[in-house]
């Protein structure tokens, strides 16, 4: 039976894409080893062991606070090595979306990057994956690839409950000294503290229709009230009423949370392309023939100005009764 | 300095995607193609850096079949690259193959400073070939990076969860994977696309960078259309009702918080 090494970043915490990797590793019926890479992340390799580890690598060096492509590409490659995995899973980042390549091509083998659908088997792996922004999907075949990388999209899967008497065996690996030639300088933290766009479970993006900048504290507003992360279109960020870091679309983010709300956004092919993986899209618009609305689950056609507010009031009435 | 510009060509965003019937791949009639849009801000930069210096080269490269991708090649020539080669291939290499042929015809070419890639393709969204390309050359890379210098040493910054940025010093030669934000293509002028015509372009057969077209890791198969959505359930009446009745469809019906 086969063996599968699943990545996990070192954060503060797991994120939930990995527990649902972790969960998808276990019910596998493989053998789950999980690495770990960063600074102080060894308090992680207990959570992991909950969620299916049956052993954890863990490299903790202060050398590994800040992301390096080169010393983390030479420690993951070294324990994926060690472990014997064929498989290996990551949870879609932009940590692991520059790390996973890199790897692979180290090891000979090939990605699938960008899952949605996972099935691991004990002896097999097949994963699918969007194309062209999502107008089609295709399965990924491992043809002649030693080792199958596959990274998936967050919330893609479900995350199985915890074993609190589940302990795993760890194994520690020192920090690579790296070829010296590249250098992570400085990491400027961001100033938003709520979860990231690509990881959200739920966001609330505003387009054209919010008039200006100042006008998205109502989607703020909206987005405290359900625990969202706030988005914006394309024609927004390039007006410059907020920061391309928020831009969901073709050349910015793709996600796919459980609940998308769509707030004075036409629905141009740009930013459909980045959120139509969304389960639920709810679309207002004060134009009925806005494209928005054909690929929405609800749609509402009135003043988000008006709707928008009302709905915050709504939703905190339900959720905090 | 000499600098490369690996770009690929892929189907313009408004592309209507229909599939094959054996479900292969997609049916390519009637394809309008152009340059991928993140390798625009890939051959800016390269552009931008040879005339900060004064001088050097930009050569750009892709791979595909040849009778159609070097329309790629021309358009970034007419942007100012000085030439350009082709690796003729069939479409639709895996990200793997398509590195390696790329790092293989930038080394037939002697040393190098920088190599500039799109931080990824619109059409498979693998954002893979910078990495591998890098591996394949012996370099650093940095990927979806939004400000670059290269004075002295080479800074390279990158945009993350959070907009939070990470900022790379590098030594010696690297590839550089450009994100939107880094720079603001320019249009090619008319005189630019005349000259363009005119430029050496170099032909190789993916033989000649040492690969062969079996090398590949993964292969796509079974192409599907996404499922047909439901129809969209209008919510009507005042903003109150309206915002009353969604409310409840989404905790009730949908149950998604």
């Amino acid at each position: 039976m086969g063996k599968v090494f699943v990545f996990i970043e070192g954060l503060q915490d797991l994120k939930k894409g990995s527990l649902e990797l972790l969960t998808a590793a276990k019910a596998s019926g493989r053998e789950v080893v999980a690495g770990l890479i960063g600074a102080n992340v060894k308090g992680l390799a207990a959570k992991a062991a909950q969620y299916g580890a049956k052993t954890v690598f863990i490299a903790d060096a202060s050398t590994l606070a800040a992301y390096n492509p080169d010393t983390f590409a030479e420690t993951l490659t070294v324990m994926i090595k060690e472990s014997g995995a064929d498989v290996v899973l990551g949870s879609s980042s932009s940590l692991t979306r520059d790390l996973f390549p890199r790897v692979a091509a180290r090891l000979d083998s090939g990605v699938a990057s960008d899952c949605t659908i996972l099935q691991l088997t004990s002896g097999d792996v097949k994963a699918r994956r969007p194309l062209y922004a999502g107008k089609c999907t295709a399965e990924v075949e491992f043809v002649g690839s030693p080792v199958k990388f596959v990274l998936m999209r967050p919330n893609q899967l479900p995350v199985g409950s915890p074993d609190s008497a589940a302990t795993a065996t760890n194994k520690d690996f020192s920090p690579p000294a790296g070829t010296g030639k590249i250098t992570n300088k400085e990491v400027v933290k961001g100033t938003s503290t709520k979860t990231d766009l690509t990881e959200a479970n739920v966001i609330v993006s505003g387009g054209r229709g919010m008039q200006n900048g100042e006008n998205f504290k109502i989607l703020e507003e909206l987005a405290n009230a359900i625990g969202a992360t706030v988005g914006a279109s394309r024609a927004v960020a390039d007006a410059g009423w907020v920061p391309h870091s928020m831009q969901v679309g073709q050349t910015g983010k793709t996600v796919a949370p459980s609940l998308y709300i769509a707030a004075g956004i036409s629905g141009a092919i740009q930013h459909l392309a980045g959120m139509s993986g969304s389960k639920v899209i709810v679309a207002i618009n004060k134009d009925a023939d806005a494209p928005i609305f054909q690929k929405a689950t609800y749609g509402l056609v009135g003043d988000l100005f008006e709707i928008v507010p009302k709905m915050t009031e709504e939703f905190k009435k339900a959720l905090h009764k | 300095m000499k600098i490369f510009v690996c770009i690929k060509q892929v189907p313009d965003t408004e592309t209507r995607i229909q599939l094959k019937a054996d479900r292969s791949g997609i049916e390519e009639t009637g394809i309008k193609w152009v340059m991928n849009p993140y390798d625009e801000y890939a051959v800016e930069e390269a552009l931008k850096l040879r005339e900060s210096k004064g001088a050097g080269t930009v050569t750009v490269v892709t791979i595909g079949p040849k009778t159609r991708v070097t329309d790629a090649l021309r358009t970034a020539m007419a942007m100012g690259a000085d030439d350009g080669i082709v690796i003729d291939s069939a479409d639709h290499l895996d990200p793997y193959l398509t590195a390696k042929a790329l790092a293989g015809a930038i080394q037939k070419e002697g040393a190098f400073d920088i190599v500039f890639t799109g931080k990824l393709a619109i059409d498979d969204n693998a954002a893979s070939v910078p990495q591998i390309l890098a591996e394949s050359l012996g370099v650093p890379h940095v990927t979806m990076v939004t400000k670059f210098s290269a004075s002295g040493t080479i800074a390279a910054e990158r945009e993350v969860e959070g907009g939070a940025r990470e900022v790379f010093e590098i030594q010696g030669p690297c590839v550089i994977a450009a994100n939107k934000g880094l720079n603001t293509p320019r249009y090619a002028s008319l005189p630019g696309i005349m000259k363009a015509k005119k430029k050496p372009l170099k032909e190789l057969t993916l033989a000649d960078t040492g690969m062969q077209a079996s090398q590949i890791k993964v292969r796509l198969k079974n192409f599907e259309l996404p499922p047909e959505k439901p129809k969209v359930k209008m919510i009507a009446g005042d903003a109150g009702a309206q915002a009353k009745e969604l409310v409840q469809l989404l905790l009730e019906e949908a149950k998604v918080l």
